[in-house]
Order: C-alpha cells, then sequence, then structure tokens
C-alpha cells in the first residue's frame, strides 16, 4: 500500500526559548528531553548583556541567501566599504559563516588575528571607520577545518555579538553562510536584542537558485524579519571585447525580477558578472575601488543607496512614532 | 559483515560528493555522475542530505513526486529517461516547494540517519550523497551513519578562485 509520508517541518522553537522542548514541532526531535527539562526560558541577564552591547548600533542589515555561492560574502564586503565611504559613518561587518568564512580574505584580512582588551575582542579594523570580525581571525592557520556542530556555532555567535567591542556603529552588516538553519534562527534570535533594519537576500537568475532563496523569503516572514529587497547577481556578462552580452546563468524561470513580482518583495538590482570582481575578492581589495567604471560598479553602487534610504526612513518613521 | 541486513547491505560503493564552498556545482556533479553512470550500465542512487535547499529533485525533473512506504522503509523515487535511478531528498517531503526547513542540527542529524537506515535502497553499484555546503551537522552526521557501509570516498569539487 502507498503511504504519503508527511513530517513535521514547523521549525524548532530555539533550544533557549520557553518553548523548548514543549512545542508541536518538537515532537520526535532527539533533543527534546534535553530541552523540556532544561532551560525555561532565554537567560535574562544574558539578554540584557546583549542589548547593552549592541545599544549603539543604530542600523542592522542581514545578507542572506538560502542558496550558496550566490555573492552574499561579496555583496556584504562591497556594501561595508560601499557604506563607509562616508568617512563619518562608523560600519561594522559581522562574518557569522562558521565553517566557510570569506570575509576575512575578501577585506584583506588574512592573517590577522583578535586581540583583546579590558572591554571585549577588538574588531579587526580596514579603515579607520570599518571594522571586521570573523571566526576566520580565530584560527591558527587558513585551512584549518571548523567542523562544529549547531550548539557550538551558535555559541561563537553569541559571544561575537556579546564579547566584541563594537563602539558605536552605524551600520551593523552580518554576513551568513547558505541555508536556514542554526546561524539564521541564532542570530536572529541574539539580535532581537537590538533591532533588525531587515535582510538583503541574494540570488542569481537560475531556477536552481531562485528555489532555495523562495524558501529564504519564507524564513524570513517565519521568523518576522523584514526584507529589505533581492540582489540578482551573475545576472548577465558583458564581453569585454566584443561588447556582446550572454546570459551565463539564464533565469529560465523569469529570474529574481518575476520572484519578486510574485512574492511582493522589493527587486533591489541586477549585477552583472564582471571577472574583475573574483579578482578583487581573492586579492581582498575592493572591486567598487579597483573597476569605478564597471557597469556592475553602478549596479551596486545603487543597491547601497536604496539600503541606505531603507534604513534611513526606518529611522525617520521609528522617531515620529515616539 | 558490518552492513548485513540493513538497507545499505546491497549497496556496493558510496560516494560522498563534497566541497565546503556553496554554489560550486556539487549537486550538478552528484546529477551527471549518476547519470553518467547508468549510462555505463551502473546500478545507482542518489542521497541528497542538503535539507536546506535540495536541489536533485529539480535537476532530475521529479520535484512533484511524492516518497512512499514498503516493508522495508520508504521507497526511493525513481527517476531518469528509465526510471532507473534511485533519489531520496528532503524535496519530496514537502508540503510546499518553498516551504523553508528551518531546523537546527539535532533534527537534521535524526533525519539523515534515517535516509541512511530507513530508505529500502536495493542492490546499488554506487550511491552518491549530495551535501550542503559547509563542514557541520550534515557532514558529520552522514558519515558517522555511513561508515560502517562500504564508504569508498569523497569527491571534492571547487572553481577556480
Amino acid at each position: 500500500l502507498a503511504a504519503h509520508l508527511s513530517l513535521s517541518l514547523a521549525e524548532c522553537p530555539g533550544t533557549g526559548s520557553a518553548q523548548a522542548g514543549r512545542a508541536a514541532a518538537c515532537q520526535g526531535c532527539p533533543n527534546q528531553g534535553l530541552c523540556a527539562a532544561g532551560a525555561a526560558g532565554p537567560d535574562p541577564a544574558e539578554a540584557a548583556e546583549l542589548r547593552a552591547r549592541l545599544r549603539a548600533v543604530r542600523h542592522t542589515v542581514l545578507v542572506l541567501s538560502g542558496k550558496g555561492g550566490v555573492g552574499k560574502s561579496t555583496f556584504s564586503a562591497l556594501l561595508a566599504h560601499g557604506l563607509a565611504a562616508d568617512e563619518t559613518k562608523q560600519v561594522a561587518l559581522l562574518d557569522i559563516d562558521i565553517c566557510g568564512p570569506s570575509i576575512p580574505k575578501m577585506m584583506g584580512l588574512e592573517g590577522e588575528q583578535v586581540h583583546q582588551s579590558g572591554s571585549g575582542w577588538s574588531p579587526v579594523y580596514v579603515e579607520e571607520n570599518l571594522g571586521v570580525m570573523s571566526v576566520g581571525f580565530l584560527l591558527s592557520s587558513p585551512d584549518d577545518a571548523v567542523i562544529w556542530r549547531g550548539p557550538k556555532k551558535n555559541g561563537l555567535i553569541k559571544q561575537f555579538l556579546r564579547d566584541v567591542d563594537w563602539g558605536e556603529v552605524d551600520y551593523l552588516i552580518v554576513d551568513t553562510p547558505p541555508g536556514t538553519s542554526d546561524e539564521h534562527l541564532s542570530i536572529v534570535q541574539y539580535l532581537s536584542a537590538t533591532h533588525i533594519d531587515g535582510a538583503v537576500i541574494v540570488t542569481t537568475p537560475q531556477e536552481v537558485s531562485l528555489q532555495d532563496v523562495r524558501k529564504e523569503i519564507n524564513f524570513c516572514r517565519k521568523v518576522k524579519l523584514p526584507i529589505i529587497g533581492v540582489v540578482e547577481n551573475m545576472s548577465g556578462f558583458v564581453c569585454p571585447k566584443c561588447k556582446n552580452e550572454s546570459q551565463i546563468f539564464p533565469p529560465t524561470t523569469g529570474g529574481a525580477e518575476k520572484m519578486c513580482q510574485n512574492l511582493s518583495v522589493s527587486l533591489l538590482g541586477k549585477v552583472p558578472l564582471d571577472p574583475q570582481i573574483g579578482n578583487s575578492c581573492d586579492r581582498g581589495q575592493s572591486f567598487l575601488a579597483e573597476a569605478p567604471e564597471s557597469p556592475a560598479t553602478l549596479s551596486y553602487r545603487n543597491i547601497i543607496q536604496r539600503i541606505q534610504e531603507y534604513c534611513e526612513q526606518q529611522h525617520l518613521q521609528e522617531e515620529k512614532i515616539m | 559483515a558490518l552492513a548485513e541486513g540493513t538497507n545499505l547491505a546491497g549497496v556496493q560503493h558510496i560516494v560522498l560528493v563534497l566541497s565546503g564552498k556553496g554554489g560550486v556545482g556539487k549537486s550538478t556533479l552528484s546529477t551527471e555522475l549518476a547519470l553518467a553512470l547508468r549510462s555505463a550500465g551502473k546500478r545507482v542512487g542518489i542521497l541528497d542530505v542538503d535539507l536546506c535547499g535540495p536541489s536533485i529533485p529539480r535537476m532530475l525533473r521529479v520535484q512533484d513526486s511524492s516518497v512512499h512506504q514498503c516493508d522495508s522503509g520508504w521507497v526511493p523515487v525513481s527517476v531518469g529517461q528509465d526510471r532507473a535511478i534511485a533519489l531520496m531528498s528532503i524535496g519530496f517531503l514537502l508540503e510546499r516547494p518553498d516551504d523553508a526547513v528551518v531546523w537546527r542540527g539535532p533534527k537534521k542529524n535524526a533525519l539523515i540517519k534515517q535516509f541512511v537506515t530507513d530508505v529500502a535502497w536495493g542492490d546499488l553499484d554506487f550511491l552518491i550523497v549530495d551535501t550542503p555546503p559547509g563542514t557541520s551537522d550534515e557532514h558529520i552526521s552522514a558519515v558517522e551513519a555511513l561508515r560502517p557501509h562500504r564508504l569508498l570516498g569523497a569527491v571534492l569539487v571547487t572553481t577556480p578562485q
């Protein structure tokens, strides 16, 4: 007899939440006993600590995807550079991709170590107004694999938020790994101690990417994370020699544009493929600075401006309410 | 002797497709590898342990299929031109294709173990295991669950940068 399988696919309420082990989604989870017997809820002292640390952060933007290799870290790095071009703004870039931290290399900070002071861990500064934190800085060698299960990753992410002395920050950008798992649940949970302006979701035009990105959009809706908009990377390639345009990743199902229309989210922009992007990233340089005339730079700058406008508008709206 | 009596007893070789990095073509390679082995007359299965971003069902045009049960467990979905490749993926278990699987490690680990022990793979020459990017829960659990069986090894995929 054919039996249709149905799985309880509701999400984990969080091992630290009041519902831990007690929610409907906990049925059948091997951790259920542990959770139900354990924490009665999030540690109020911990929450207070996080709130205190993040009090001086004005805007927080998460960069998400669902799909790997679409350009989240590239975008996070360029967003950080773009925002930090205004020397009056203090920018912080936090890399919570514990297994595959790309930010140190992209920011030209490979080999840097984290220093501790009385006030906590010091971010590594690229510019005076651009500080970076990543697990990459905690490894003895860049090839060391961080083979950790979820709980240990969550612990480090909490430390990044609690122990790093970011100081006064205008923009905190958080680069994430692909997926909808521990890192994503934890960052949303821990950042509830402060205000998250929203998420920027990165994709490429192909359906195989979009199908993961739709899940990410659903994740944002589930955890009530506002979506600033979607960025479509690798959107067309213009040959520098013959100037012909090719679709290296054809948008067989309408690309990000169609997806955004269907899901009522904003398309922040499309960025064409430019081999110089990967080149600059590999050498830890800002692509925006190295290729100011590239159509990709123009796209990135427009997108960065839209994100800034979104954040500033939120701020104004909040001030009105207050 | 270790594998006897289990659902993997009839599987001759298990190959993991890994990367570390996302978006380099693991799922694409897993699919092409399976199709090529099938063309060469081998009996092939694919186990997709990417729980957050399962790509294999779409790549083999079976995203609308569902999974059934038999006496020995879950029946993998038959794919390919001659329906001769066996596939298991969380993609088949979602109520809606856009549903996000927002699970922490322990729940992911439990399902991966089930995929290894409860899927009735039958007799296969090759079982290709497609993985998500990273070196975390899915990878640790898959290797732990597969180790007692004929784990051939890993193929690592990258791009030049």
